[in-house]
């Protein structure tokens, strides 16, 4: 049992910490602009290579640099929003659910123009875990990682229930006509909406590379957790989608955990189970956890 | 300060290059109620979208107080102190009652939104012990109640209402048409588009009559009740009330 917590469940809470940062993003851009962002994963991209720079060129610590990832990655999403999203406005969604398909892959090809293939690391060398009670090994940047989401869920959490802007994005995703009628600013709600989402998927991102390398396609390769995370907690539901990604990432690495004296399914094969889950919630309960949109 | 709150000239509007409304000329009167009666199609939400700028205008003048708002965007009519209810979809389902009212507010502030929020709870005091609950979950009249509520919550001088009974019972339908009373006599002008064309006419301090997009009559809202010609094409025939 101590080897589960310590090698299974608290990695599998950094994982999900992970996943459920960038699925608030999908989850609230899909509530309130009406389209699966598939460049979401490379705006995580975008902010981890913008704090690996940071911490090259001002020899910070990663998480110092994370300012400078979110500054860099708001900026990303909110010009391709400008460029390529908003004229599309009117059109089907689908016309911008492909056009973030390509806002994806010239985000990606920069990222390997400017910085090229090869993996990096924010820092090297071995780093000690902390023991609790001679029994619990945590490695630090879990703890870090961990302490920074369920401070981040709490403060968006106050954000979208107790600030007018938080209750107007509430509202414009539950009826943007009606928004509309009432007088609401929407284009300022969708500004605020990439804001808040690139932001958190720049954490994320700089958190993936702290807690493994930073290469080209780590958020393209988190793209489908975080939209089973979003579908599991409920389209527009952004609490929701912190739970979500939080149990598909204990799912995960619970998965691989030798229940019965050997693991469930092979470790290669574990992000399998996000698949798994986002077909399950898609068949029984469409509309997630948390009672989100139907898509 | 001119007497009348909204004063509609020539108005032509639609959708897209299509007019659906031709030349339509209206007023509403401070602190009047003014009820818009004709069949099925004959342009009636169309022309309140027209005044709250939700569609295409093409020829006339809408002045709102004295100002012209011909092809305002919605936006700005509602710090200017328009307001309006659509006909359905008209509350924020996952919204709290109470947040739905503090939605009101956002594009218009009052001077005390407390106050005005609690004037509003003493017209529908239904809501008072719902205020909490999301108001996806409350009865039709209910809603309908959270939806006037909204706009009111940024003192408007004129709230536009299409079709504020569409889908109530029977005994709800009294209850708004009271309560719109009440809206009135606290000092806000009402225009309204309504099926339930006879019991709005008795509420109606005047009224027009659409028919094709066009005016057909106009009178209070006693006078239409008892005119042969309106009774028979509009409010089902019988005999004056």
């Amino acid at each position: 049992m101590i080897d589960f917590i310590n090698f299974y469940l608290i990695p599998g809470i950094t994982l999900g910490s992970i996943y459920a940062l960038g699925a608030v993003g999908v989850s609230m851009i899909f509530g309130i602009l009406r389209f699966a962002h598939f460049a979401h994963g490379d705006l995580m991209t975008v902010g981890a290579y913008a704090a690996l720079t940071a911490v090259w060129v001002l020899g910070i610590p990663a998480l110092a640099a994370i300012p400078v990832a979110i500054v860099v990655t708001c900026l990303v999403a909110l010009v391709a929003d400008k460029l390529f999203y908003k004229p599309l406005r009117d059109l089907p969604t689908i016309y911008t659910v492909i056009a973030s398909f390509g806002v994806a892959l010239i985000l990606r090809s920069i990222v390997q123009t400017v910085w090229g293939t090869d993996s990096q690391v924010y820092m090297t060398g071995f780093q000690k875990p902390m023991i609790f009670l001679d029994t619990f090994r945590v490695a630090t940047r879990h703890i870090q990682i961990i302490v920074a989401t369920a401070v981040l869920t709490v403060a968006l959490h106050y954000f979208l229930n107790h600030t007018r802007l938080g209750k107007s994005m509430r509202a414009v995703a539950d009826d943007p006509d009606l928004a509309a009628v009432a007088g609401l600013d929407t284009e300022r709600v969708i500004r605020w909406t990439w804001i808040i989402g690139a932001a958190l998927a720049a954490i994320a991102g700089v958190f993936v590379g702290l807690d493994t390398d930073v290469h080209t396609n780590l958020g393209w390769n988190l793209l489908l957790p975080m939209f089973a995370a979003a579908l599991l907690g409920g389209i527009g539901k952004p609490l929701g989608a912190i739970v979500g990604g939080l149990i598909i990432g204990i799912a995960e690495e619970a998965c691989t955990y030798p229940f019965f004296g050997d693991s469930l399914i092979a470790p290669s094969y574990k992000s399998a189970v996000a698949f798994v889950i986002m077909v399950l919630i898609l068949i029984f309960r469409p509309q997630g956890l948390f009672r989100g949109r139907l898509m | 300060m001119t007497d009348r709150v909204l004063d509609v000239r020539d108005v032509s509007a639609g959708y897209g290059k299509m007019p659906i409304i031709k030349d339509i000329n209206m007023h509403v009167i401070r602190q009047r109620i003014v009820t818009i009666i004709g069949p099925n199609g004959a342009g009636k939400s169309t022309l309140l979208k027209a005044v709250f700028g939700l569609n295409q205008h093409f020829s006339g003048e809408i002045a709102f107080d004295g100002t012209s708002i011909f092809n305002a965007r919605t936006a700005d009519l509602v710090p200017l102190g328009i307001s309006a209810v659509p006909q359905t979809h008209n509350v924020f389902p996952s919204l709290s009652v109470d947040e739905n009212l503090d939605v009101g507010t956002f594009a218009a502030p009052p001077p005390d939104a407390a106050a005005t929020k609690a004037k509003i709870l003493d017209l529908f005091p239904d809501l008072k012990d719902k205020l909490r609950q999301q108001a996806g979950q409350l009865s039709g009249g209910q809603r309908q109640m959270v939806a006037v509520g909204r706009a009111l919550m940024s003192d408007p001088k004129l709230i536009l209402l299409d079709e504020p009974t569409a889908g109530l019972s029977p005994a709800y339908l009294e209850v708004i048409f009271d309560l719109l009373q009440q809206v009135r006599d606290s000092g806000v002008s009402i225009l309204m588009v309504e099926q339930n064309a006879k019991q709005a006419l008795r509420i109606a301090d005047y009224a027009y009559v659409l028919v094709n997009g066009e005016n057909a009559y106009e009178g209070t809202g006693a006078e239409l009740l008892a005119d042969d010609e309106v009774r028979r094409s509009f409010l089902g025939g019988g005999m004056a009330p």
